[in-house]
């Protein structure tokens, strides 16, 4: 399974981490490329700031209640459970992080790589699933 | 009679969460050894017989009694 994350909503992060820990619970080799938009996801503290998208940005402390309430994990919990499948790794884009002035020491450990296009698509070419999130 | 080694509640829980938490469960595991999973999530009832798919598990047995669905598991 390989991602191209370019969305950093609170609502195209959801579908990111849930189908992450799941495809890596299901032993699948999960990668997901973090970029544009999607490279504030995994700056420290930036699960935690993702935001509803435009306007609707206002409802984000509603929807994050809801999620809340019925035991669905924050983005947070969710990285970690894909972490702890082992399954799952984390790409941060080279250029986005030039484009957007962004140090390595701002991102999360989690990230487990800064790369380019062609090593993404490298694995993404193998890939039995591919999305652009 | 089969010997369940390890029980597994995602009772209350929504996707992924039975799914991540069977899994984890099945870490210490080894092959051949069985699990029990109790999920009240309507959509356990095909996630849990695609992961077995996908991991090579085998469900020895499957049952639904009031929105509780139980799933004896063989791990590989």
């Amino acid at each position: 399974m390989a991602f191209v994350v370019h969305s950093g909503s609170l609502d195209k992060l959801y579908p990111v981490f849930m189908l992450a820990s799941t495809g890596g619970a299901m032993d699948a080799e999960v990668h997901l490329f973090f970029t544009f938009w999607g490279l504030d996801a995994v700056k420290k503290g930036g699960l935690d700031k993702a935001k509803l998208p435009g306007i609707m940005s206002i409802g984000t402390g509603m929807m994050k209640g809801k999620i809340k309430s019925v035991g669905v994990p924050s983005l947070t919990e969710l990285l970690a459970m894909c972490k702890d499948t082992e399954n799952v790794k984390i790409y941060a884009c080279s250029t986005t992080m030039e484009m957007m002035d962004v140090k390595k020491e701002e991102l999360i450990p989690e990230v487990d790589e800064i790369v380019g296009a062609a090593t993404f698509l490298d694995i993404a070419m193998d890939a039995d699933v591919q999305m652009f999130i | 009679m089969v010997n369940v080694e390890v029980e597994v509640d995602a009772k209350g829980m929504y996707c992924p969460m039975p799914i991540v938490k069977l899994k984890k469960a099945t870490k210490t595991m080894e092959t051949g050894q069985v699990l029990r999973l109790v999920a009240t999530d309507p959509g356990a009832k095909r996630d849990v017989p695609a992961w077995a798919n996908k991991t090579g598990a085998e469900i020895l047995e499957s049952n639904e009694q009031e929105g509780e669905f139980t799933f004896l598991i063989k791990v590989s």
